[in-house]
């Protein structure tokens, strides 16, 4: 068993709805164990709030296995927290010291408005899948054998590190112009990378861009903030590819 | 209660086709004027709100979560099960058939596996051509993997994210009806109850759950897609937002719940390592592949172990026992999950626990990686290899294969596991009981479907892995599309379904009091706190090993936990709004009634099978001893207004295709 003996002050972002004002309030939470992770020390301190007859802390979450994309914590300045290549469900406590001070924030950005407190509205990366992140194929049970077409290993497995994209929004908070582009392009080149994507390449990422546009996301310029907070380590390679893909639709709209 | 499986006549291999042949349709301009409502968004329910809205009908999809791509299914890591016989390894229909009734301890029904084992290949067409992203060979063909109880390799995946990525190819097929305007997607909508009109399921009525308005929503049909019900353990491999809710409101409504104490224990979990936990984290079971497992062979080592006075790599082989591998030569560590658990549980309760808690057992990779670095030599011409080489070479190869699990491990334990051994121990993670389902995928309700783990038909007493997948997308893609048209042929002359009707009315205003009562106490206990005490008591009394006392201990302690949920439990805020604590508080409510049926559906089995273990009942070995003449049955709850007085009914199972036997994996 682990021993709680960690104290930490918190100060949490707290609105009640997406039109109210929002504030930091200030918690004081002993009793914290390093074997928690971010999620469970938020429960404790829910517990605590709750006692006392207050509302709870609202924030997204749910699989707390760093694969559903839900929780979405902007911890000390930085999303999903100061550790690289994981969630904040998979943070751990252990990555604190006792006596810290820790600032905890929902994503701020124009693409995704506060719900409450620490719960944003995502529907706009919804939006740009609805858009074209999809192969038109409708189900029948007769469709090609899955081996009918053979992919280059190298290719599969490229795809399939762009598809491991969890839509958690980190590359939008953390990126100063508040972008989607490693989002969309994740989704782009998975589609772009293998034979089932091409027939509607071109539609997909004019739609796609387009959409993102719409939803008042920023543009890119070239920073890399997106790739250092990935949770999921997606690579901007996708956002060079999908550069090409959006030129050559742009060019050659005919063939 | 009359239960008809509507299993069609005919020769087992050919129901499913005669059944496709003959079954009514709807013409095109008829499905343009029907409704379906699908609840739950993971595979069966984007796949069946996919295929239904690609047919033409108009759907109306609903998900708690703020996209339908963060359903559990996103979770599921090992692999999807498919009779390809891409191996040649002599695989078949019937071979998948078979292994998934044994598996399920002859517990499930002949002709719903079979179809199902029937339409996996076209599983797994129909998601490579929507773009997923399977593992492949070098030569640019599909991989596979074994998984337990079976002697096939027959799994298709990705990496550790198969499930992953046939959400994301279901939610995709989705998304494009969605942007067609074909289905109308609910998010953050939760499911509080189910509405029944002149004896058919005609709607829901659902909590927006940022707005905190109760809505209804009328339909031709109700298909309930919405996931097992494992959390009522509170610690669970289970995403927090999992519940059974929705199932739980159908069954007081009429549909009878099957099975409900067959409940899923995957030995292969990270161990709890204290009280401030809120959830388990499962390592796929296709770790088992690589992975050999181990408790150290004599006691005193045991000990030292967990008294960190020894670690786990400096112990010989010879004082190490691999008792999977002793005990089941022909299966090994791929032995099924039920029997590998209780195996588990057999050796930590003998007191060969290896974590400060004594319940964990380890997974060691460490022949694996020599194995496989001893091979990249060889291919990459290394000669004369140093061991250092070869196991640089051997990590790779197993960082390739699993490397986010390593990397999950190392988060939670911090430990490296290419290092020294995992700990794992069993945790809840799958239920196979759910909503009683004839053929065609109907609960007992008029009109109301179930469709992937929220139904009870395919995997008996215990579900083999990678095959929750397979019924999931089975369900949604093949199965539910063809059998509700023969339900929504009699409705082309129905019209819309006013949601003005006294039923709805009722409806809607029951679930408001149920709601606004949870704010009438003036108890100070936090909802997780009745959490916490109804889990640990279905696990203690209902979890991998039940007797007859202790599940009658266990039924009048959770009547005293409903008693004092109702009088003393603290949800702050209101109606309106975001309320997380109110959505936990309803969930937990239903879980309560619940754990109850599961121990009174555990007391009535007097037998073992799968994952159902009575301790009075065993083999001479400790295995799970069956009672066919009087248990080959499924038992299908009803609800009679009371939930600790729940009603029986038996639907027998028939084998005619299978010599039922005792199971064997020795």
């Amino acid at each position: 068993m682990s021993n709680g003996n960690m104290n930490l002050t918190l100060k949490v972002w707290r609105q009640s709805n997406s039109t109210a004002a929002g504030k930091m309030e200030t918690y004081q939470l002993g009793g914290v164990s390093p074997d928690m992770s971010f999620l469970e020390m938020i429960d404790m301190l829910n517990e605590q709030i709750i006692r006392k007859g207050e509302d709870a802390i609202a924030f997204d979450h749910d699989c707390r296995e760093g694969i559903c994309g839900m929780c979405s914590m902007f911890i000390n300045g930085e999303a999903h927290g100061p550790n690289r290549g994981v969630t904040t469900c998979q943070l751990h406590m252990r990555s604190f010291k006792d006596g810290d001070t820790i600032y905890i924030e929902p994503w701020r950005a124009e693409g995704f408005p506060v719900v409450k407190d620490l719960m944003v509205d995502r529907a706009a990366f919804d939006r740009i899948i609805q858009s074209g992140g999809f192969v038109s194929v409708n189900t029948s049970g007769r469709t090609m054998d899955a081996n009918a077409i053979p992919i280059p290993k190298d290719d599969a497995d490229k795809a399939f590190d762009a598809a491991t994209c969890i839509g958690c929004g980190a590359c939008v908070a953390t990126c100063p112009n508040s972008s989607a582009m490693l989002f969309v392009s994740a989704k782009v080149s998975q589609f772009a990378l293998l034979p089932q994507g091409h027939p509607e390449r071109k539609e997909r990422v004019t739609n796609m861009v387009k959409q993102m546009d719409e939803e008042g996301f920023g543009n890119c310029s070239n920073i890399g903030a997106c790739e250092v907070q990935c949770p999921k380590n997606i690579s901007i390679e996708n956002i060079a590819r999908m550069n090409r893909e959006y030129f050559s639709a742009a060019v050659k709209p005919e063939n | 209660m009359k239960l008809d499986g509507k299993i069609p006549e005919g020769p087992l291999d050919q129901k499913w086709t005669k059944y496709k042949n003959s079954v009514r349709l709807v013409n095109p301009s008829n499905k343009r004027n029907i409704e379906v409502i699908v609840v739950g968004t993971g595979l069966a329910g984007s796949s069946a709100a996919a295929s239904l809205a690609e047919m033409g009908y108009k759907v109306k999809a609903f998900c708690f979560q703020d996209s339908p791509r963060r359903a559990h299914s996103i979770a599921a890591q090992g692999g999807i099960n498919a009779a390809k016989n891409y191996m040649n390894d002599g695989d078949s229909t019937y071979r998948l058939f078979y292994d998934t009734i044994k598996g399920g301890d002859y517990r499930a029904r002949e002709a719903n596996v079979h179809r199902l084992a029937e339409v996996s290949a076209s599983i797994i067409d129909q998601c490579v051509a929507q773009g997923v992203p399977f593992a492949r060979d070098y030569g640019g063909l599909l991989d596979n993997r074994s998984f337990g109880g079976t002697q096939v390799s027959r799994t298709f995946y990705a990496k550790g994210q198969t499930g992953q990525q046939l959400l994301l190819g279901a939610y995709s097929a989705l998304s494009r009806q969605i942007g067609k305007g074909s289905v109308k997607l609910y998010n953050r909508h939760e499911m509080m109850d189910l509405v029944i009109v002149d004896g058919k399921a005609r709607g829901i009525i659902a909590r927006n759950m940022v707005t905190g308005e109760i809505e209804s929503h009328s339909g031709h049909a109700v298909v309930l897609c919405t996931g097992g019900y494992g959390n009522v353990f509170f610690l669970s491999t289970n995403a927090m937002g999992s519940n059974v809710t929705a199932a739980w409101r159908a069954h007081r409504k009429g549909a009878a719940f099957a099975n409900a104490c067959f409940t899923q224990i995957h030995p292969t979990c990270i161990p709890v390592s204290g009280d401030h936990q809120s959830k388990l984290t499962l390592m796929s079971e296709s770790l088992r592949n690589d992975g050999r497992i181990w408790v150290p062979l004599h006691k005193e080592d045991a000990e030292a172990i967990r008294a960190k006075k020894l670690k786990p790599t400096d112990l010989p082989e010879e004082r190490r026992d691999y008792y999977l591998e002793r005990r089941y030569p022909a299966f090994g560590n791929l032995v099924p999950r039920d029997v590998a658990s209780r195996a588990a549980k057999e050796r930590c309760d003998a007191g060969f626990g290896v974590n400060a808690t004594g319940e964990a057992v380890y997974l060691d990779f460490a022949s694996a990686i020599m194995r496989y670095g001893k091979t990249a030599a060889t291919v990459q011409g290394v000669h004369n290899a140093t061991e250092d080489q070869i196991r640089e070479l051997g990590t790779k190869v197993v960082e390739g294969k699993y490397g986010n699990l390593f990397q999950m491990y190392e988060q939670i334990v911090a430990e490296n596991p290419y290092k020294t051994p995992m700990m794992i121990y069993p945790a809840v993670h799958y239920t196979m009981g759910g909503l009683w389902v004839d053929y065609e995928l109907m609960t007992t309700v008029t009109g109301c479907y179930a469709c992937g783990e929220a139904n009870f038909s395919d995997h008996g007493a215990n579900r083999l892995g990678a095959s929750a997948l397979m019924q999931g997308l089975a369900d949604g893609y093949f199965v539910l599309p063809y059998t509700i048209g023969n339900y929504l042929a009699d409705e082309i002359g129905t019209g819309a379904i006013s949601t003005k009707t006294p039923e709805f009315v009722e409806a809607e205003k029951a679930v408001r009091e149920r709601l606004e009562g949870l704010f009438k106490t003036t108890g100070t206990e936090t909802v997780d706190t009745y959490h916490k005490k109804l889990g640990k008591i279905i696990w203690d009394y209902c979890g991998m090993a039940r007797n007859k006392q202790g599940l009658e201990f266990a039924i009048s302690e959770i009547r005293k936990i409903r008693e004092e949920f109702y009088k003393n439990v603290k949800v702050p805020g209101g109606m309106t709004g975001v309320n997380t604590e109110l959505e936990k508080a309803t969930r937990v409510a239903d879980f309560i009634e619940l754990g109850e049926l599961m121990c009174l559906d555990a007391l009535e089995r007097n037998e073992s099978c799968g994952g159902h273990f009575r301790e009075e009942f065993q083999t001479e070995d400790g295995e799970a001893l069956r009672v066919d003449e009087t248990f080959s049955y499924v038992a299908a709850w009803e609800f009679t207004g009371d939930p600790s007085a729940p009603k029986m009914n038996k639907e027998d199972l028939i084998y005619e295709n299978i010599k039922v036997q005792q199971r064997s994996y020795k």
